[in-house]
């Protein structure tokens, strides 16, 4: 069994829980977390693992490789609502649109994207 | 402060032309202007070069190669907006009587199939998050979720603009399109298909710009760029997150609310528009950005023939980005060099009858957003 390594550290956890920031000067939320709120300019911006369940509110499928891009196609590209108020960019875990719909329940989870030059499987997170 | 009209318009085709560089096809776009102008290549005292791919001092070898070195060379990155930014510079300099006669060129020779640039971080391309086509898209069905736009008005766009650039000889797609042929192309990413997308491509445009004389010519009536608002995460500035909040103001609309204000002229008054239609979609959304109809009339005012050459709005006339292609740092100055032809009335078979107001807009990568007004 190959291992899994994360595509970038410091995005989501092995649980798996998306990595953000909340501030604590205005309450927002971020993603992923950086050193500043990007609404207000605080530096007081805490780590918060956001809620693994959303909704989805747009989405497509990618037919194309992008530049840099060493997966499969087609894949399931969009934006899901998460409670804590944010939008994500994200991939989907499906990758026909006219199998989505507006507002459906979306769920995180974590997908192989490809194998690195040691054998350990790539991974990204997705909702589906 | 001093008004500024424009003196002189060059352009180099847009498309592709292997073998030759991008400092060539300035040349040729800068050299037009001049003589257009009836100014010497020592006529100008300052030049701002709009660029996104072009590497460091672009504007200097472009100058260097005309023996027209001396004054102050300024190289503008604004992403899409990177001629509308040189002309807000070149543009404010002459009004404060900083400079008379300015030069404003951009160029761009873009690197084949979708866009690669330095925005992304590397662990972003690799897990697919990077496809400009695919952001696209998401605003796309955004706006049909929320204007009533169907896959058969992005396909009319398509139909419209390339039927204008028929006339266009200095487009690259000079073909009319039928709307079976615009969604018969290959899905690129629902609900976009390949003919609804511009070509990134290559080609250069130039202006003069000098403090207004009292003949009559085209003015500068207002330059304004605007970047984004944080929270909407469909912007073009494309961050990783954004607010579950509908009323953040676009780029595009700040830029329009700055132009109307400062040429005093507003949407109403307007007689011919060559606005972003990086995709069918967007030059929807423009209409709405822009306020050339109320937001989620974008439908409506495509249904009424408005926009089209025979309509009372008509835009995108040069057969826009999807009929020319999009050479970044040269697009916006391409707008201005087709309003400026038809504020003076030499547009030829492309001609708006009487125009007297124009308006020139581009948004994209940054986000950056220009609107430029030329009035006569
Ligand atoms: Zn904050």
């Amino acid at each position: 069994m190959a291992d899994a390594v994360a595509v970038h550290e410091g995005l989501f956890t092995t649980e798996p829980r998306l990595i953000g920031g909340n501030c604590a000067a205005c309450g927002r939320h971020q993603f992923p977390r950086g050193p500043l709120c990007p609404y207000c300019g605080s530096d007081e911006v805490d780590e918060a693992l956001l809620s693994p369940s959303g909704t989805l509110w747009m989405w497509t499928a990618v037919t194309a490789p992008p530049p840099g891009y060493r997966g499969d196609v087609p894949y399931g590209f969009g934006v899901v609502e998460l409670p804590e108020g944010l939008r994500v960019i994200t991939r989907l875990a499906e990758s026909d649109p006219s199998a989505l719909t507006f507002g459906q329940a979306v769920t995180l989870q974590l997908v192989r994207l490809h194998s690195d030059d040691d054998g350990n499987d790539v991974v990204t997170w997705a909702f589906g | 402060m001093r008004a500024v009209e424009i003196a002189g318009i060059g352009l180099h085709p847009f498309g592709r032309f292997d073998g030759k560089t991008v400092t060539e096809m300035g040349v040729a776009a800068v050299r037009q202007a001049l003589a257009d102008a009836d100014v010497d290549r020592r006529g100008f005292q300052a030049a701002f070069c709009g660029t996104a791919y072009s590497g460091v001092a672009a504007g200097h070898r472009v100058l260097d190669a005309l023996g027209a070195t001396g004054g102050p060379i300024v190289d503008v990155e604004a992403g899409c907006a990177s001629g509308g930014a040189a002309v807000m510079m070149a543009a404010a300099a002459i009004a404060s009587g900083q400079y008379d006669t300015v030069l404003v060129f951009g160029m761009e020779k873009m690197p084949k199939g979708i866009i690669r640039s330095s925005f992304f971080a590397p662990w972003q391309e690799e897990a697919g998050l990077s496809p400009a086509p695919a952001y696209f898209a998401l605003r796309a069905q955004r706006l049909m979720r929320e204007s009533g736009v169907t896959k058969d008005h992005l396909a009319d766009v398509v139909v419209k603009n390339r039927g204008n650039g028929v006339h266009n000889p200095d487009a690259m797609f000079r073909k009319e399109a039928t709307a079976e042929d615009v969604l018969a192309s290959r899905l690129v990413c629902e609900p976009l298909h390949l003919w609804m997308l511009c070509s990134p491509n290559e080609g250069a445009a130039a202006l003069v710009l000098r403090a207004a004389s009292t003949s009559g010519g085209v003015r500068v009536a207002a330059a304004a760029l605007r970047s984004h608002l944080p929270g909407n995460v469909l912007s073009e500035a494309t961050p990783m997150s954004g607010l579950v909040d509908d009323d953040v103001t676009p780029a595009t609309t700040l830029a329009a609310d700055a132009a109307y204000a400062q040429a005093g002229v507003g949407p109403d008054d307007l007689d011919v528009v060559e606005l972003q239609d990086t995709d069918a979609a967007r030059e929807l959304l423009s209409y709405e950005e822009l306020g050339l109809c109320p937001i989620g009339g974008a439908a409506k005012l495509l249904d009424e023939g408005a926009t089209r050459m025979d309509g009372r709005l008509p835009v995108n006339p040069s057969g826009g980005l999807l009929s020319k292609g999009e050479p970044l740092g040269a697009s916006a100055l391409g707008q201005l060099v087709e309003l400026t032809r038809q504020l003076r009335g030499d547009a030829g078979p492309r001609q708006v009858a009487g125009a007297k107001a124009a308006l020139g807009h581009t948004v994209g990568r940054g986000a950056n957003a220009s609107v430029v007004i030329l009035t006569r």
